[in-house]
């Protein structure tokens, strides 16, 4: 499946009426490096702007309806990511064979890999996302963390790279336990180890080290002193190429399971103005720094007191940027696709607003009766939730297999209402309509968060789920 | 009598703790499961001497697959 389903007249200019500059280059066709629901999410935006796209797809996905709604779609290789969506050079043959001009590399996968962003670029066509020299200042964690205390950001107190359990041992005495063992090169929670005393840091450094070294290929671990109660709280930006950055507001993540995040929603509930505004400043600051460019978002743990340290920058789209586009009203994928194209960003900082309250609700295929277990399987029955308020972003349809190679996330659900109190009716209603048959969900998961008074008075820490799944249902 | 050690669920085989002959205990880790990106550990149901492993690690398995066999 190669051809080109659209009428090469159709092809538009991208939003021709902005004034152009001289850097500006025109989007006439993107290759999506991803799969699943970021890929339509993806198309969508492609379409809303008159680009075409290319789809790329394993072995696994050659039915998925990703792979339908593209203009075109090439296959790169076997089904095991490592073979398929991490494999650039594929993705480089079929991005030169499809002869698209730009690659959106959704989130996960090759989305924050510096030398793949570098090769996009060098095969002469645009990566839709930051310069690599920005994917390599937050790739490294630890340097991050040196960049941003350099420029003001506030990072937890922790150390730098530690040599041996030893060095771990005495920088822990002055920190304070407990603390954090971190991989450098890591990220979804992975080589992450949170120890109480010294013998468990003495363990949880080994452990460490060859979690990142089998992972990352790099085993150079730090510490960090951990934050009790605090919060995952996070703050969107976008800057152009002509030195225009704002930020897009905060996203509440903190209902994680495993550093999965499970339920996000904008605003924030329970966050002071004062300190939302002194987030955003961190925000564009530590954007300005790195010399930033295209969409990204500082994540930032919150303590108690007020105070916050940056955590990491993912340097890409989020999986939750639905929230802050219902709340904000910005396309974020389009303004993505048009800062690529280096199109000035349009916005200023007084021109955003919060409106509304947005959440979204993570359904993953784990089953919760059997410890959150992995649950493949072909989807027999699908009812989606619908409505004005609500809005679906799913990788799958009814008839989808669902395989073991990718994530577990089918799809996300997002409400809005005027109120916070509104949009958690909502989501309730949509978990009421919501039936999958075929693959276990976490739904009832989410119906139980929706229902908890401490979540309904937002009151939630990183460890708020844990803590949840710890109570006997009742 | 031989106990049967099976896949609890739908995914490949990412890396093997244990080789034939060794002498488990109830709940050591015999190997590891690889599903959606999670690793699910496979514990001895029972001690005894681990008589066979019928899987390779990077290999496919289905729920309900016999992974090795005790006793």
């Amino acid at each position: 499946m190669c051809g080109y389903a659209r009428d090469p007249a159709r092809r538009l200019a991208l939003r021709p009426r902005a004034p152009r500059a001289t850097s500006q280059r025109v989007l006439r066709r993107v290759l999506i490096a991803n799969r699943g629901e970021i890929a339509r999410r993806v198309i969508r935006a492609c379409r809303d702007l008159g680009v075409e796209t290319v789809a790329v797809y394993s072995e696994a996905d050659a039915g998925a309806p990703f792979v339908r709604e593209a203009d075109a779609a090439f296959p790169i290789g076997p089904s095991p990511a490592r073979d398929s969506y991490l494999n650039a050079p594929a993705l480089l043959v079929a991005l030169k064979e499809s002869g698209a001009d730009a690659v959106h590399p959704g989130y996960g996968f090759l989305s924050e890999n510096a030398a793949f962003a570098d090769a996009v670029r060098d095969a002469g066509a645009i990566f839709v996302g930051p310069p690599a020299s920005a994917i390599r200042a937050m790739g490294d964690k630890a340097a991050a963390r040196r960049l941003m205390r350099e420029a003001g950001v506030p990072v937890t107190p922790g150390t730098g790279l530690l040599g041996d359990a030893d060095a771990a041992v005495a920088a822990a005495e002055t920190l304070g336990y407990p603390v954090m063992v971190k991989a450098s090169a890591g990220g979804g929670g992975i080589g992450m180890v949170p120890c109480e005393d010294e013998a468990q840091l003495r363990r949880g450094f080994a452990s460490a080290v060859g979690r990142a070294q089998a992972s990352f290929g790099n085993g150079a671990v730090y510490l960090e002193r951990l934050v009790h109660g605090a919060r995952h709280v996070e703050i969107q930006i976008a800057a152009d190429a002509h030195g225009a950055v704002v930020h897009l507001f905060e996203r509440e993540c903190s209902v994680q399971r495993r550093h999965q995040k499970v339920i996000e929603e904008a605003p924030a509930p329970n966050l002071a103005p004062a300190v939302r505004d002194a987030m955003g400043d961190a925000a564009l600051r530590a954007a300005r720094a790195i010399g930033y460019r295209n969409v990204g978002t500082l994540e930032f743990l919150l303590a108690p007191s007020g105070e916050f340290y940056f955590m990491e920058m993912n340097t890409r789209l989020q999986v939750e940027h639905p929230v802050t586009e219902w709340t904000t009203g910005v396309d974020l994928v389009q303004l993505q696709l048009r800062l690529a194209a280096g199109e000035p960003l349009g916005l200023a900082q007084a021109d955003l607003a919060q409106t509304g309250h947005a959440i979204e609700l993570r359904l993953y295929a784990e089953d919760p009766a059997r410890g959150f277990l992995p649950s493949p399987g072909e989807v027999t029955r699908l009812v989606w939730p619908s409505g004005a308020d609500v809005r679906v972003d799913a990788g799958i349809e009814q008839g989808s297999k669902v395989t073991p190679f990718y994530d577990p996330l089918l799809a996300k659900l997002i409400v809005r209402g005027e109120t916070r109190e509104a949009a958690i009716g909502r989501g309730r209603e949509a978990l009421r309509t919501l039936s999958v048959e075929g693959v276990k969900t976490n739904a009832p998961l989410l119906a139980r968060v929706l229902a908890d008074p401490a979540f309904f008075r937002g009151e939630v820490s990183i460890h708020y789920l844990s803590r949840l799944l710890e109570q006997k249902q009742g | 009598m031989a106990t049967s050690v099976e896949a609890q669920i739908t995914g490949s085989v990412w890396k093997i703790e244990k080789a034939a002959g060794d002498e488990v205990r109830e709940g050591d880790v015999i190997m590891i499961l690889e599903s959606m990106k999670m690793e699910i550990p496979v514990e001895a149901p029972v001690s005894g001497r681990l008589s066979e492993i019928r899987v390779a690690e990077g290999q496919s398995i289905d729920e309900g697959a016999v992974l090795a066999v005790i006793g």
